[in-house]
């Protein structure tokens, strides 16, 4: 059984969920909560539902503790760029302290925070900032593109027993898709073929994969089949599938809405060139934002970004021969 | 003497014995840079000087109450019931030590004591003390948070965040402010507008409408007076207090910061080494919490002279011993370096 949902819904769905499972769950963030007409606040009660001041370090360096302590805290951050106030928390503490104390002590919390909001918010509220946690040891990075994604990571995170932030795309908030009912866990590290396919493999997150899935029908009409892959989590990294993919396809075309040297694609390219370099047939080719900051006006914005156009572009110019044969 | 009948003399004993233990713990860790040359690798901060301080304030606490202080953390898990031999096993970098060799002095926990953990960077800790008191509102168990940071960190927005927050809140919680006059090199007159205005520290307290009082760092009955009063008013959902508790840091910041292969060693206190004031320092010297208790204790009837000494004897064997075990203890295998990674 499923029901359609958006996006925003199911990640508030599985936080719901969660909550009722299990008590040492608790939800706190700026502007939220405010009345005692909330309806998470009527569920779940002051207790575990929290208001907080305009205090990133606090708000993270309190969660980090209390799930040091035994509870299980989710921190609304809104914007990825807020945790930046605070980065030592999300860095330097949270994925630390279970490694130095020689594992006797665990931190599960969730960061929960929106991201690349290209939608006029300018220079500051738009970026892409993940590559910067994808590589810290004791730290879970998950990133869904759908509906049922959203539901099922948000899940594993509150769950898992190690600090995970949790990155939603704004530009997905109100986008529809199947969620399954009742207990819907995705594992972490685990990849999703988004669309199968046999000439070309893209890799992409969040709202990439969209784009992705887009150009995928754009080249399908052209008689190109591009296999899209989806990693959900890029810490852990599902690597194999990636690997798998490209031993089939023998190309590699790598979306990510960061800039180039920031992005999640210059890490997978880093892995393929290294464990799958004998199965590419061409170049493995990133089409990434340029390297600007995001502009506010439009034509300044969609000019940075990658778009559909880019990326079909990026795969005939792999494909060559076979796409201008057809 | 009044507080003997207040107090109980096993206690005020007890009290005398720890202040003892810390100490002579901290001066076997100090040996040890020089006794055993490369042993003690990276930055280590010691507590000599803080001994009233840190034991005048857990002389009120209850058995499950949690203890979170900075990185200058050797003290109080000595006091908690933690076996010094693995603490110094810890800082030696061995198997047994209380973090298997993955903290270091910096980073100690034994939360089977009520010891979580601590952070390296300053300030970032009182975040996580107050988080340790959101689980004891959000579970009610009663439990008070000791959050203990230096000069240094009330001047971190993480101080006032958090203070802000545990305010809002009520959180159960005692944030006690060691002034021990330096923070790292730089002294307090420097660097803090309350010291430059002459005012106590406990001052930023008004910045959050809570109690805030300055207590002699050096009297542990008088630490101990002042926060027990704050853990009532926590252990009575009453809120948080600050309390600033001025004493004298005896040792210098940490150990010299060298290269290797040179061996780390510790310098002269920043008084004396930055600052040129040796008058400062040799008063703070003699003005030493723990031969000040011990005086008292003695003229009060509490103590002899020989039973300090057995005090004293007691606890330079227990470190003795902590050595022998740590230098004993063998390195922990080099691929363990990947556990404890995730949970």
């Amino acid at each position: 059984m499923a029901r359609e949902m958006m996006f925003a819904e199911a990640i508030a769905a599985a936080i719901v969920e969660e909550m009722q499972r299990d008590s040492d769950v608790i939800f706190y963030g700026q502007n939220m909560a405010m009345t005692e007409r909330d309806p998470m606040l009527k569920m779940f009660g002051k207790n575990r539902v929290r208001i907080t001041p305009i205090s990133e370090t606090a708000e993270m360096g309190v969660a980090v503790g209390a799930a040091m302590t035994g509870l299980r805290p989710i921190v609304e951050l809104y914007m990825s760029e807020f945790m930046l106030v605070a980065f030592n928390q999300v860095i330097n503490e949270a994925p630390r302290l279970r490694y130095m104390s020689g594992g006797q002590v665990k931190v599960p919390l969730v960061f929960k925070a929106g991201f690349g909001f290209v939608a006029g918010w300018a220079g500051q509220h738009s970026n892409c900032i993940y590559n910067t946690m994808m590589g810290v040891p004791g730290l879970k990075l998950a990133i869904p593109s759908t509906p049922a994604d959203a539901k099922g990571l948000m899940t594993a995170a509150i769950r898992d027993d190690n600090p995970v932030v949790y990155l939603h795309h704004y530009m997905l908030t109100i986008d529809k898709g199947e969620v399954p009912e009742g207990d819907y866990v995705i594992p972490f590290g685990v990849a999703d073929v988004k669309r199968p396919g046999t000439d070309v493999t893209i890799v992409a997150t969040a709202w990439m994969v969209k784009k992705s899935l887009a150009a995928a029908e754009r080249l399908a009409e052209d008689g190109i089949s591009a296999e899209v892959i989806d990693p959900r989590t890029l810490a852990p990294l599902d690597v194999e599938t990636i690997l798998k993919s490209v031993s089939k396809t023998g190309r590699l075309v790598l979306v990510d809405q960061a800039t180039r040297h920031a992005s999640a694609a210059a890490v997978i390219a880093a892995e393929v060139a290294e464990h799958g370099f004998q199965s590419l047939k061409a170049p493995i080719r990133l089409v990434t934002a340029l390297d600007a900051t995001i502009p506010y006006s439009e034509p300044l914005e969609t000019y940075v970004l990658p778009n559909e156009d880019k990326i079909v572009q990026a795969v005939k110019s792999l494909l060559g021969e076979k796409a201008a044969a057809r | 003497m009044q507080t003997k009948d207040e107090i109980g003399s096993d206690r005020l004993i007890w009290m005398y014995s720890q202040m003892v233990r810390i100490r002579e713990f901290e001066e076997r860790v100090k040996r040890t840079f020089v006794e055993h040359p490369g042993v003690i690798r990276g930055h280590t901060h010691l507590a000599d000087g803080a001994e009233a301080s840190i034991v005048g304030a857990l002389s009120t606490r209850q058995d499950e109450d949690v203890v979170m202080p900075s990185y200058r953390c050797h003290g109080y898990p000595i006091v908690l019931g933690t076996p010094p031999r693995r603490i110094m096993a810890e800082i030696y970098g061995r198997k047994d030590g209380l973090c298997k060799g993955f903290g270091g002095s910096m980073h100690l926990a034994d939360p089977a004591h009520h010891f979580p953990g601590t952070s390296g960077i300053i300030g970032q800790g009182i975040a996580h003390a107050t988080g340790a008191a959101l689980t004891a509102q959000v579970k009610n168990t009663g439990q008070v948070v000791y959050c203990f940071f230096g000069d240094g960190s009330s001047k971190q927005g993480a101080f006032y965040e958090s203070l802000n927050l545990a305010a809002v809140w009520k959180l159960p919680i005692v944030f006690i402010l060691e002034n021990n006059q330096y923070q790292a090199y730089t002294h307090v007159s420097l660097e803090d507008a309350n010291a430059i205005a002459g005012d106590p520290l406990s001052q930023k307290a008004q910045a959050f409408s809570i109690p805030g009082v300055t207590v002699d760092g050096n009297d542990v009955l008088k630490v101990r007076e002042e926060v027990a009063i704050a853990v009532d008013r926590a252990r009575m959902k009453q809120g948080p207090s600050l309390i600033e508790s001025k004493f004298y840091r005896l040792s210098a910041h940490g150990n010299a910061i060298t290269v290797p292969p040179v061996p780390t060693q510790f310098p002269e206190h920043e008084a004396v080494e930055v600052y040129g004031r040796r008058a400062e320092y040799e008063a703070a010297r003699a003005n030493d919490p723990i031969a000040k208790f011990r005086a008292r204790l003695m003229s009060g009837g509490v103590l002899n002279e020989p039973d300090a000494q057995r005090i004293e004897e007691a606890a330079r064997a227990e470190m003795d011993d902590a050595v022998q075990f740590a230098l004993a203890s063998p390195f922990p295998a080099p691929e363990e370096a990947l556990n404890y990674v995730y949970a």
